[in-house]
């Protein structure tokens, strides 16, 4: 079954599905870190919080009777979507603003100490249990079958799929065609001299903040749905992958985050698939460690010149 | 200011609406949905009325402050404080004033409440003093400089304290102040202060950000677990081999990372972290896997094991020096196993700064481009900073595993690189007191207050945030150059 060509394409649907979620962090670091130049550690966990308030949605909407799926989820993703990034502008305004013109270490160790800090602070608001949830869309279509064997797309798969591309799409178009995309580029190229010119420079960073959690509010939302077991731990991988796909792509480019996200997460399916699961993180940092021997800045990263 | 305090509030209402106002609870398989909206109230209460007192200390207006903060104080202080005082039906009537269920919650909101009162009460009586935040700056480095000046003095003291400090154990009246369990805190402590003086070869004095030195204390501990296991050799023989193991994955993962900088570096050398924890884990026939190792032999002294002597025991520490046994021994001799260890990665340290591959580090961290055209060879330098940073590693990974006597994959994960790589950071990059306080307040006070249970993590992410924000460049940071083109006039 193994050797079969079906077995491959049930892995490249899996792949691509995992890779979408992992994509979507790895554009809030990318984007963070074009701007303000620093690791935000604690963006994973921002995907972890995504997640619990998306389950929360779900139950809150059961208790008021919303139980017809597409509603249900529209408004979940929207609610999440409202009330993550609150807490990605409040890391943001506690944990890196102060920080701004410190040395380059200092934000990364509150980075860390803010993750360790949320992490606990839903350990200790929701319990160290895991949270498990029926799956809220069912059904799938059959595409391949060989056999007894067949392969299918869930609706799941597809649903993360076209809504990873709409918000593509969307956020491409956000950042080259409006206002605030064009001040977050100038910023990314000279924080004084954006100021210099009438950018409100501490707003367009708040806002990258807030973009990069909305977005990772998605993947939270799309984890939960996808694999309907959430703890308050998740947030620590999801995130260290994310950041591995980021800087595979290229660190501060967008489409190299998206990109780097789907190779993770092919990698990590493709090796599940055919060698071993327990080896899979293995393989997804050699795979990074390799390409960045190879190639220091990442796969569509612009390379940096160093000066003295 | 109402305006900004009811921003706060607002923003903290929409931060606790979904994870305060809502429980997840598991109840057998299934989720169960509770509702705790009287948390959220009190919270954005405490926002609101703690952001005003924020900024009337900060606009310096210190009597305004406490004329909301004491009655704050007393409304909080009377049910929390006097349940110590009254009984029966008075306690139970208390209690449920509580504005949180759970009392330390309570007393965290009072110490922030004393905390403020007694700034804005230091405030008033230093009325004329206008310290901007620069004086302050110039103040905290000064006393940075000061510390490192006396450190020549202040470093012996501390030395001599912490080896007297277990007789204490043996002074009557002292006791307390040495009991097994502030001796087994201080073991700690001086792990980790010893493994804050490894990773400062690397990310204080090359300059090289290593997210994952926790891979090479796990390579440490294990490579004394299996060989003493495999062979039966003793603590101190499988030392040096544990510290050349750890080298020599310093240089595996210092290869492939040389043309890295900055947080490329960071992420891999993370990678390399997670990758070697993963193997441990899942490499069951060689070590175990997630079930750990167990009965790895202890220290022992000279070749005496420092035991209980028992009939037909053979040589002992008691019995060859006619001592009584006492059961506190034992952890007196690893307390000073481990500062003997720690003391020689000071020494090294100290003393590897002065010779040429020590300047080399300082130069490689400062301009790497400049240092290569002036002949360093970056990469040799770079791989022995790695490799003697890992040793370093390798002799704590060892220390713990014969302290322990157990380990598994799961005592090297991530945080404990977090915690390594913060004790560095925050008590002030190169500065070798700065790691000892540093360990002090990160690692031993939380033990101390093991009361706060499920709360000593958060308290320990938050102290992190706070501490480098109010010292961006490290509690005792003081940075001297070693030479100087004009000196200065002291």
């Amino acid at each position: 079954m193994q050797g079969t060509y079906e077995y491959l394409v049930a892995q490249l649907i899996n792949g691509i599905s995992l890779g979408s979620v992992y994509g979507l962090i790895a554009i809030g670091y990318t984007m963070v870190y074009g701007v303000v130049g620093m690791i935000n550690f604690a963006h994973g966990e921002i995907f972890m919080i995504g997640s619990f308030l998306s389950l929360i949605g779900f139950l809150v909407l059961g208790m008021l009777g919303i139980t017809w799926v597409p509603l249900a989820v529209m408004i979940v993703l929207l609610a999440t979507m409202l009330l993550t990034p609150v807490y990605g502008w409040t890391i943001e305004r506690v944990a890196y603003r102060p920080l701004r013109s410190a040395p380059r270490l200092a934000p990364l160790i509150t980075a860390i100490g803010m993750s360790i800090f949320l992490q606990n602070y839903v350990q200790v608001l929701q319990g160290a249990t895991g949270k498990p949830m029926q799956p809220v869309i069912r059904g799938g279509f059959e595409i391949l079958r060989r056999g007894s064997y067949n392969v299918s797309i869930s609706v799941m798969q597809i649903f993360i799929v076209v809504l990873t591309t709409f918000l593509m799409i969307g956020f491409t178009l956000l950042i080259s065609r409006t206002s605030l995309g064009r001040a977050q580029r100038a910023c990314e190229q000279d924080m004084g001299m954006a100021a210099l010119l009438g950018v409100n420079v501490d707003l367009t960073i708040s806002l990258t903040f807030v973009m990069g959690s909305a977005l990772a509010s998605v993947a939270g939302l799309m984890f939960l749905l996808n694999y309907g077991l959430i703890d308050f731990y998740i947030g620590f991988l999801a995130g260290i992958k994310a950041f591995t796909a980021a800087v595979l792509g290229g660190i501060g480019s967008l489409p190299g985050a998206m990109l780097g996200g789907i190779l993770i997460g092919l990698i990590e399916a493709l090796w599940s698939g055919y060698f071993s699961v327990e080896y899979k993180d293995v393989a997804a940092f050699a795979v990074l460690i390799l390409v960045l021997t190879l190639r220091p800045t990442g796969l569509l990263g612009r390379p940096h010149l160093e000066k003295v | 200011m109402a305006k900004e305090a009811g921003l706060t509030a607002f923003v903290v209402a929409l931060l606790s609406f979904g994870l305060v106002g809502f429980d997840l609870a598991n109840v057998n398989t299934n989720l169960v949905l509770k509702t705790r909206f009287a948390d959220v109230a009190i919270v954005v209460a405490i926002a609101f009325v703690g952001r005003i007192v924020l900024i009337l200390s900060r606009e310096r207006r210190f009597s305004t402050a406490l004329l909301i903060l004491i009655p704050a104080t007393v409304v909080i202080a009377i049910p929390v404080l006097g349940r110590f005082v009254v009984g029966g039906q008075t306690k139970a009537t208390l209690a449920g004033v509580l504005p949180f269920h759970d009392p330390i919650v309570c007393w965290i909101v009072l110490i922030l409440c004393l905390f403020f009162g007694v700034r804005a009460v230091r405030g008033l009586l230093r009325d004329a003093s206008t310290t901007t935040d620069e004086d302050r700056e110039l103040r905290a480095d000064r006393v940075g400089a000061r510390v490192q000046q006396a450190g020549r003095y202040v470093g012996p003291a501390m030395l001599l304290l912490a080896i007297c400090f277990p007789f204490f154990n043996l002074v009557p009246g002292l006791g307390k102040l040495a009991d097994r369990r502030i001796l087994d805190i201080s073991i700690l402590v001086i792990t980790y202060i010893m493994l804050g003086w490894g990773l400062n070869i690397v990310v204080g004095l090359a300059g090289l950000l290593d997210l994952g030195y926790v891979a090479f204390y796990g390579v440490g501990a294990y490579s004394y677990g299996l060989l003493a296991q495999a062979t039966g050799l003793g603590f101190w023989t499988c030392l040096p081999f544990a510290g050349v193991m750890a080298a020599t994955a310093g240089l595996l993962l210092g290869f492939p990372v040389l043309r890295l900088r900055g947080d490329y570096l960071a992420i891999v050398t993370l990678g390399f972290g997670e990758m070697v924890r993963v193997v441990l884990t899942n490499w069951t026939k060689f070590t175990n896997g997630p079930a750990g190792l167990g009965n790895i032999p202890r220290p022992t002294f000279f070749g005496l094991p420092v035991v209980q002597p028992t009939e037909g025991g053979g040589a002992n520490f008691f019995s060859f020096f006619g001592l009584d046994y006492v059961p506190i021994a034992r952890i007196i001799f690893l307390y000073y196993v481990i500062l003997t260890l720690a003391m020689m990665t000071n020494l090294f340290t100290l003393r590897i700064r002065k010779l040429p591959i020590g300047r080399a580090w300082e130069a490689l961290r400062e301009d790497e481009v400049a240092c290569a055209s002036l002949g360093i060879n970056p990469r040799n330098t770079k791989l022995t900073a790695f490799a003697i940073g890992a040793m370093f590693a390798g002799f704590a990974g060892s220390f713990f595993a014969t302290r322990q006597g157990f380990i598994t994959p799961e005592s090297f994960t991530f945080i404990e690189s977090a915690v390594i790589l913060a004790i560095v950071v925050l008590g002030g990059m190169g500065s070798q007191i700065g790691v000892v306080v540093a360990a002090i307040v990160l690692i031993g006070l939380p033990e101390l207050f093991r009361e706060l249970h499920q709360y000593r993590m958060l308290a320990f992410g938050a102290a992190m945030i706070l501490i480098m924000v109010w010292r961006p460049r490290g509690m005792l940071a003081h940075r001297e150059p070693t030479l100087r083109l004009h000196p200065q006039k002291q």
